[in-house]
């Protein structure tokens, strides 16, 4: 077959049984924009259809949560908060732990909720947490305003707050958090299309890393020989700051804020490797 | 001509037993039954063999290779468990082969399903850029294509309504308008065409030929041996995951129609599992031709013979027989015996059924089968779906009522009738 020879050169794509470990086909996620960015579109607009309030619920969850951490973790319980006001204290803490939460949660069921769509039509699969850390991003810009309204209140009126030049990390604690959701996500996504425990596990745990993150107290608090153990948690370092940036708060540890970085960076390493893996032939297994 | 696709050594394996229940306390068991060289505590022992599984292992595709030339149109077909999906599959990428590989040139998009990502929640015109995105177009290209695609689609009243509140038939034909405008070099469709009305079929059917026309590669799986001839050039078909046999499509059709024309059409159940109730049970069913030997395929021009076999169990119990036919979701009749009779003694009873020739249409019917009585209070014995299927088909060498028309005749019956037809005379 003579015109086989000729053009076997230009053969576009091949599809085989495995792919490369690092075959990653980021160019074909790149192609993939406008599909994110009508799963993202298509989550903010379908979550509140026919419901009453709409988008406000984005406000009242945080504001809610709040409430009831100030009641009961400042009034009731009387944790320290550092010295500052217990309200804009634990908004920050659950504003920017809902972030991390949101998108964990949401990017660990990327198979399992997807595997009507996943077993008709191929994209890149990481199209769909993707566009779940976005949609989330959404989110977070919303209830970050409703906390800078309050941080500025706080401000004005001469509240114990000290938000300083750090505020512009903002984006490093947004894209670190973003990173630590989408890579645990993807794990866990991963894993579940074998163990589906797992799913279940998820969140669970995520409710109770909370406890083990400094959201509701400050690090400060924490005694000498627990410290270690809660810094080693990849979330601390983020959350400390991010006090410390806006409120003034805590400390900025730089180290523990690098080590949170590396942990990003392998955590995610790891998830989108397994996530490629398991991409070819999980339809086989849920 | 070039190569667009080339398909080599394509196999695919699926384990069986195993799917979707897998725990992690089931993988511990395991791993420690191996650590301490016990087998497996949980493998399954006694499984049927149908032929192409081993170990709890199924061949879903084995060895397949060919070759597609660009602009080719490949019929796929094979009987259910063929490997037909599979493959299809594994060219739209939704899962990954065992072994084998496939080298494509241009961009691929797959049909296996239409409407695949529409939202309920959202419009008409939202859902075809999501639905069109996931397919693979970009925004731009919808943009471009979109008043198309809405006009194809005959919704356009509707297009800001959610398609929540359409019909099914306006979400299928919008679903598949914009699976229609799709602009891929190579295309992989399933039996997405069985949905629909026949009108709109037609139009799809039409639109997908058309675009055969434009060079387009294109890979069709279809129980529809009339549309597989009518569209592709080529055919393949697949057994139990082997390729057997590869040429023109007339040529393949032919060959699994007479492969399949030789088995079933028969189905008896044991006693005990019999279906029906103690008055009356179906102890089998076989649909024949004149010459009493079942089979499943039938030309326009046979007559058909449908025989239930059933026990009465209750002396004096009276009923009738009934049957209802359907094709792709639409009842073509039912059809009952005239009286309710009495069958006095206990014992096993038959019932025939004729079906004339040239009555139905070529398609793949299936058989409902009841036995009731609606003296007094109506009572079912007997109530079954989809007992039996089987295919009419026109080979054109027997006449019928296409005459010496070769193409596409739409319905799902297909009757000879008289047609008269005279010059009118002008009066001078």
């Amino acid at each position: 077959m003579k015109h086989n020879n000729l053009t076997a050169e230009k053969w576009t794509d091949i599809i085989k049984p495995q792919r490369n470990w690092l075959d990653w086909r980021l160019h074909e996620l790149w192609r993939a924009r406008d599909l994110v960015m009508l799963f993202v579109w298509r989550d903010f607009v379908s979550v509140y259809k026919q419901t009453i309030l709409g988008p406000l619920w984005y406000l009242i969850q945080p504001l809610l949560t709040t409430l009831i951490f100030t009641v009961v973790f400042g009034r009731i319980a009387s944790l320290s908060t550092d010295e500052v006001p217990d309200f804009i204290f634990y908004l920050a803490g659950s504003v920017i732990w809902a972030y991390f939460a949101e998108c964990l949660n949401k990017t660990s069921t990327t198979f399992i909720s997807n595997s009507g769509l996943f077993g008709k039509v191929y994209f890149p699969r990481l199209a769909v947490p993707i566009s779940i850390l976005i949609s989330n991003l959404i989110a977070f810009a919303i209830q970050f305003t409703l906390f800078l309204a309050f941080v500025i209140y706080y401000w004005v009126v001469g509240g114990a707050i000290a938000p300083n030049w750090t505020v512009l990390m903002l984006p490093l604690y947004i894209l670190m958090m973003a990173g630590l959701g989408l890579g645990f996500g993807i794990i866990v996504s991963a894993l579940t299309t074998r163990y589906r425990d797992l799913q279940f596990l998820v969140r669970f745990g995520v409710q109770l890393a909370m406890y083990a993150t400094p959201v509701i107290y400050p690090l400060s608090s924490i005694p000498e020989n627990y410290q270690l153990l809660i810094r080693a948690n990849p979330m601390t370092a983020i959350v400390e700051g991010f006090r410390y940036s806006f409120l003034g708060s805590g400390a900025l540890d730089p180290w523990n804020l690098l080590y949170s970085f590396v942990f990003m960076l392998l955590t995610l390493l790891i998830g989108i490797l397994l996530f490629n893996r398991i991409e070819s032939t999980f339809m086989d297994t849920v | 001509m070039t190569l667009s696709i080339s398909v080599e050594n394509l196999s695919k394996q699926y384990r069986l037993g195993v799917i979707g229940n897998r725990t992690l306390y089931e993988d511990i068991n395991r791993w420690w039954a191996r650590v301490r060289g016990l087998p497996d505590p949980l493998e399954k022992i006694g499984e049927v063999d149908h032929g192409n599984r081993a170990n709890g292992l199924l061949w879903a595709l084995r060895d397949v290779s060919f070759q597609l030339e660009q602009g080719e149109v490949l019929g796929v077909i094979g009987r259910n468990g063929a490997g037909k999906s599979t493959l299809l599959k594994i060219l739209s990428r939704v899962t990954g082969p065992t072994s084998g590989q496939i080298k494509l040139r241009g961009r691929i998009a797959s049909l296996l399903e239409v409407g695949t990502g529409f939202h309920p929640e959202l419009t008409g015109r939202e859902n075809i850029y999501l639905n069109g995105t996931i397919l693979g177009m970009s925004r731009g290209e919808i943009a471009k294509k979109f008043d198309e695609i809405v006009s194809f689609s005959e919704v356009e009243k509707f297009v800001d309504t959610p398609v929540k509140r359409y019909s099914s038939g306006m979400y299928v034909r919008l679903a598949f308008a914009v699976a229609a405008h799709l602009d891929p070099e190579i295309m992989v469709v399933d039996e997405v065409l069985a949905v629909g009305d026949a009108a709109f079929q037609r139009k799809c059917l039409g639109k997908l030929s058309e675009n055969a026309g434009e060079g387009r590669t294109v890979l069709f799986v279809s129980h529809n041996m009339a549309a597989i001839n009518r569209l592709c050039s080529r055919a393949i078909l697949l057994d139990r995951g082997l390729m057997i046999a590869d040429g023109p499509a007339a040529e393949i059709t032919a060959k699994y129609l007479s492969g399949a024309a030789e088995e079933d059409g028969i189905r008896n159940w044991n006693p005990d599992e019999a279906p029906g109730t103690d008055e009356v049970r179906l102890m089998g069913i076989s649909i024949s031709g004149n010459n009493g030997v079942s089979k499943s395929v039938f030309e326009v021009s046979d007559e058909i013979f449908i025989r239930l076999d059933y026990r009465v169990g209750v002396p004096n119990t009276r009923f009738r027989c009934a049957m209802v036919f359907s094709t792709q979701g639409v009842t073509v009749f039912s059809t009952i015996e005239p009286y309710e009779l009495e069958r006095k003694e206990i014992g096993l009873y038959s019932s025939v059924l004729r079906i004339p020739a040239h009555l139905l249409a070529e398609s793949e019917y299936s058989i409902n089968v009841s036995a009731f009585t609606s003296a007094g209070s109506k009572k079912h014995y007997i109530s079954l779906r989809n007992v039996l299927h089987f295919q009419i088909y026109d080979s054109m060498t027997t006449p019928s009522a296409r005459g010496d028309y070769t193409q596409n005749l739409a319905g799902v019956i297909r009757p000879r009738l008289d047609w008269k037809s005279a010059e009118k005379r002008i009066d001078s």
